[in-house]
C-alpha cells in the first residue's frame, strides 16, 4: 500500500492533468512558487536558523521525500539532521516526541496523515497532554506534518481528512495551509512554536503554483497561527473553508459572482485555534453561512463552526440556516465516478449557496 | 524542572538527602560502624551477545551503605503511606505501588551521573523522589494538592523532576520516548544516557521493538530496562510472553540479566551500561528480575493470580531491604543503631509529608486552564457551557 505511494506514478500522472494554477485572491503576483517549494524553503530556512531543528520520517532523506517536499535537505544538512526512518510510525513518532521533551525541535513527517493513526497515541497522549500534566515542566515543541485528506485514486485507507480528529484535542495547534504563502508562513510559525503543531498539507496542492509576495519570500515571513485570511470579500454569503476546500470555494465564488452573488471567502488557515471572530464578523455582514471542507460531516470542522454560531450572538445574525458542504459520509471509493461524488466540487458549493440564499432549505435537508 | 516546588517542600527534601553521621572508623563510639568498606559477590549475570558483563564483585563504603539503605527505606515508606492514603480515599483513581522493587531504582540511581535521564511507566513514585523531588512533592501529587510536583494536575502516574520525564500512563509508550531522549543526548553530544524503564507486561508491546530497532540503527545511548516483576497486571510472564528471557529480546541488542532484588547488582550493572553506552556502542537491554508485593494497582488485591505463600516467600527470602540490611550489618558497614536512626528519620519525613498531603490545599480553580499551551493562542478556553469561558494562564516559568 505504501509502495504505491512511494512510486506514485498514478498520483503524479493525475497531477499533471490538473490545471497548475489555483484560484487566488492576490492580484499582485510577484513570483510564482509551488506549495511544495514553499514548504521546502520554510523547513530549509528554519533548519538554517536553529540547530535544534531536525526532520525525520520515511524517505525524507535519500529519496528526497515521498512527495519531494524535503528535496535537497539531506545534501545541505547531512544525515544527522535529515533522517530516514524505518516504516514504524509509532516508534519514530515516540522518538520525535521524546527528543522534543528533551529540548530539540523535531519535524516529524508522516508520508501521509493516514499513517499517523499508527502513532496517534504518541501525538495525543504524549505530545499534546504532557505540558499540562506536568504543570508546564515538560514542553513539547514539535511539528507533525505531511499530506492529509483525499488525494486521487488511492481509495479509502489513503484518503481521509484528519482536521477534525486533531483539532479535537486541547494541547495541539492545527493548521491547514492552502496557498504557497500559507504553507511557508504557517510552517515557519509551526517550527518556531513552543507547542506541538499539526500541519495538514495536501498532496494535490503540492504541485500547484501560487504567487509569492516579496514579503513571503523573506526569511522572516511568519503567519500567525490562529488567524484566518479573507481570500475574497463579499457581502451576500460567507464561505468558510481551509486547505484545498478553499480552492473549491473560490471557484464557486467566481461562478456566483457572474450571477450577481458576492461571496466572502474565509480561508481559516488554522483549525485550532479557530478564528471564530473572523467568521462572526463576516456573518454579521452577510447574514448567511456555508462551510466547505473535504472531511466527513459528523463532528467535523463545519459542525464545530455551526455549533459556535448557535452558541453565540452570531445566531441572530443569520437570515437562514447555515449549511455544511462536506465530504460524503462514506469511505472513499476507488472508482473515478464515485470518488468525484465523495468530495465537494464547485457546483456543490454553488448549489448550497443558492439554497441558503434562497432560503430553500427543504425537509430533505433535515439531516 | 522542579522550580514549582514551594519552599516547604524543599525543606522536606533537604531532610531526605542529608548525609547521615560520617562513618569514621572509631572504636570508642559503638554507635558508628567499624569498617569503612567491604566487598560483595553478586549473583551471576546472564549475558546476551556480550563477551564481558558488569563487575561481579561490588565494593561498598559505609557511607554509601547508609545512603542506599536510606533510599530503599524511604521508598518503602512512601509506598506504605500511599497505600494508606488510598485506603483512606484521599488518593483517588490509580495508585501503583513499588514495594518489593526498590533495589532496581535505588541501585540504578546510585550509578547514574548528573547528565543521565530516566523515563518510566506509572510505577513512578520512588523514581521521582530519587530524581530530586521531595517526599512531600510526591505524596502531595498523589493526593492532588498544590505542593505536588505537577501541582496536583498529573496524579500518581504523571510525576516529573529534573532529567525525569515521567510517569507515563500508556503501557509501552515510554520506550520510544526514552529512545527520543537518548536521541537528544547523542544529537547534542551532552554525554548523557537515557534509561527507559518498562515492565514485563510492556515487554510485548510492538512499539518497544520499533524503538529497539531505531536505537540500534542509530546507536542511541539508551538502556531499555525491563523491570520484570513477574506479572503484567494479573497475567504472569509465562502466560504473556513466548520468551521470558527479556534480556535477550532485543535480539541484535546486547542484554544483561540482573538480580533486581540486590541493590549492589543493579548499581554495578548500571555502571556497566553507562560505560558501554557512552563508548558509542549503542543501546543495551537490561532485565531486572524483581517482585511486586502489592497488587497491580490498589484495586487489585493481587491474590487471584498468585498465592499468598508466594508473596510471603519472596518477602522472607529475597526482600531487597531486609537482605541489604543483613549484608551491611554482618559486614559491619553500619550498626543497628545507625539504621534505627535512619528508620526513624525516614518515618518522620514521610509522616510529615503525609500530613501535608492531607492538609495541603488544592490549586486554585483558575488553574483548570493553566499551562495547556506554552504559548496559548486561544482568546479564551471553552468551559463546560458557552457562557463560562476560562482564561488561559501561565503558571510555570517560561524559558
Amino acid at each position: 500500500m505504501k509502495m504505491a505511494l512511494k512510486s506514485s506514478p498514478v498520483v503524479f500522472g493525475w497531477l499533471s492533468r490538473l490545471p497548475r494554477s489555483f484560484s487566488t485572491s492576490s492580484a499582485l503576483a510577484a513570483k510564482p512558487m509551488t506549495v511544495r517549494d514553499a514548504i521546502n524553503s520554510a523547513i530549509d530556512e528554519e533548519m538554517e536558523r536553529d540547530e535544534k531543528v531536525f526532520i525525520l520520517g520515511e524517505e525524507v532523506a535519500q529519496y528526497d521525500g515521498a512527495y519531494k517536499v524535503t528535496r535537497g535537505l539531506l545534501k545541505k544538512y547531512g544525515d544527522k539532521r535529515v533522517i530516514d526512518t524505518p516504516i514504524t510510525e509509532s516508534g519514530f513518532t515516540g522518538i520525535a516526541v521524546g527528543a522534543a521533551f528533551a529540548g530539540l525541535r523535531p519535524i516529524c513527517e508522516f508520508m501521509t496523515f493516514n499513517f499517523s493513526m499508527q502513532a496517534i497515541d504518541q501525538i495525543i497522549n504524549s505530545a499534546a497532554k504532557t505540558f499540562y500534566m506536568s504543570a508546564g515542566q515538560v514542553p513539547c515543541p514539535i511539528v507533525f506534518r505531511g499530506p492529509n485528506g483525499a488525494a486521487a485514486g488511492v481509495a479509502a485507507q489513503h484518503s481521509q481528512c484528519f482536521g477534525a480528529w486533531y483539532s479535537h484535542c486541547p494541547g495541539l495547534k492545527v493548521v491547514m495551509p492552502f496557498s504557497s504563502e500559507d504553507a511557508k508562513g504557517l510552517m515557519k510559525s509551526a517550527i518556531r512554536s513552543q507547542d506541538p503543531v499539526v500541519v495538514l498539507e495536501d498532496e494535490i496542492l503540492y504541485g500547484a503554483q501560487f504567487p509569492m509576495s516579496d514579503e513571503a519570500l523573506s526569511k522572516d515571513f511568519l503567519l500567525p497561527i490562529g488567524k484566518a485570511k479573507v481570500e475574497r470579500a463579499g457581502q451576500h454569503v460567507t464561505l468558510v473553508c481551509a486547505g484545498r476546500a478553499t480552492d473549491t470555494a473560490l471557484q464557486a465564488a467566481n461562478d456566483l459572482a457572474g450571477k450577481g452573488i458576492e461571496c466572502e471567502v474565509i480561508n481559516l488557515r488554522s483549525i485550532r485555534p479557530l478564528d471564530f471572530p473572523a467568521i462572526a464578523q463576516s456573518v454579521a455582514k452577510t447574514h448567511h453561512l456555508v462551510t466547505v471542507e473535504q472531511g466527513w460531516p459528523q463532528s467535523g470542522i463545519g459542525a464545530e463552526i455551526c455549533a459556535r454560531i448557535m452558541e453565540s450572538p452570531s445566531f441572530f445574525e443569520l437570515d437562514a440556516p447555515a449549511w455544511r458542504v462536506t465530504g460524503a459520509d462514506v469511505p472513499m471509493p476507488y472508482a473515478r465516478s464515485l470518488e468525484a461524488l465523495a468530495i465537494p466540487a464547485k457546483q456543490d458549493v454553488v448549489a448550497a449557496v443558492t439554497a441558503v440564499l434562497g432560503n430553500k432549505i427543504s425537509a430533505a435537508s433535515s439531516q | 524542572m522542579s522550580k514549582l516546588v514551594p519552599s516547604v517542600a524543599k525543606l522536606l527534601a533537604g531532610n531526605t538527602v542529608t548525609k547521615v553521621g560520617a562513618p569514621v572508623a572509631t572504636t570508642s563510639n559503638a554507635k558508628y560502624s567499624t569498617k569503612s568498606q567491604a566487598s560483595f559477590e553478586i549473583k551471576p549475570y546472564k549475558l546476551h551477545k556480550l563477551d564481558k558483563g558488569p563487575a561481579t564483585t561490588a565494593t561498598l563504603t559505609s557511607e554509601d551503605a547508609l545512603k542506599l539503605y536510606e533510599q530503599l527505606a524511604v521508598i518503602r515508606r512512601i509506598e506504605t503511606a500511599s497505600g494508606n492514603l488510598y485506603r483512606e480515599k484521599i488518593i483517588r483513581g490509580f495508585c501503583h505501588l513499588y514495594s518489593g522493587q526498590e533495589a532496581v531504582a535505588v541501585g540504578m540511581r546510585a550509578a547514574m551521573r548528573d547528565c543521565d535521564t530516566v523515563i518510566t511507566a506509572y510505577r513512578c513514585h520512588g523514581w521521582t523522589h530519587l530524581m530530586g523531588a521531595s517526599v512531600a512533592g510526591v505524596l502531595c501529587e498523589l493526593t492532588g494538592r498544590k505542593t505536588g510536583v505537577s501541582r496536583g494536575k498529573g496524579g500518581s502516574m504523571h510525576l516529573y523532576a529534573r532529567n525525569f520525564y515521567g510517569g507515563n500512563g500508556i503501557v509501552g509508550a515510554q520506550s520510544p520516548l526514552g529512545a527520543g531522549i537518548a536521541f537528544k543526548h547523542k544529537y547534542s553530544g551532552d554525554g548523557g544516557v537515557n534509561f527507559a524503564l518498562y515492565g514485563d507486561g510492556a515487554a510485548n508491546q510492538g512499539q518497544l521493538f520499533e524503538a529497539y530497532n531505531m536505537a540500534k540503527l542509530w546507536d542511541l545511548p539508551c538502556v531499555f530496562v525491563c523491570e520484570n516483576n513477574g506479572y503484567g497486571m494479573g497475567t504472569s510472564m509465562d502466560r504473556s510472553s513466548a520468551s521470558t528471557d527479556y534480556y535477550s529480546r532485543g535480539d541484535y541488542i546486547p542484554g544483561i540479566w540482573v538480580d533486581g532484588m540486590d541493590v549492589l547488582a543493579t548499581r554495578e550493572a548500571t555502571r556497566f551500561c553507562i560505560d558501554y553506552c557512552t563508548s558509542g556502542k549503542g543501546p543495551l537491554v537490561m532485565e531486572m528480575e524483581t517482585y511486586r508485593y502489592s497488587g497491580h494497582s490498589m484495586s487489585d488485591p493481587g491474590t487471584s493470580y498468585r498465592t499468598r505463600d508466594e508473596i510471603q516467600e519472596v518477602r522472607q527470602t529475597r526482600d531487597p531491604i531486609t537482605s541489604f540490611k543483613e549484608k551491611i550489618l554482618s559486614n559491619e558497614l553500619a550498626t543497628p543503631d545507625q539504621l534505627k536512626e535512619i528508620d526513624s528519620k525516614v518515618r518522620e519525613v514521610v509522616d510529615e509529608a503525609t500530613k501535608l498531603a492531607k492538609s495541603d490545599a488544592e490549586i486554585g480553580t483558575e488553574e483548570l486552564s493553566a499551562d495547556i499551551y506554552a504559548d496559548c493562542l486561544e482568546p479564551t478556553i471553552r468551559g463546560v457551557t458557552p457562557d463560562a469561558p476560562l482564561t488561559h494562564i501561565a503558571v510555570a516559568q517560561r524559558n
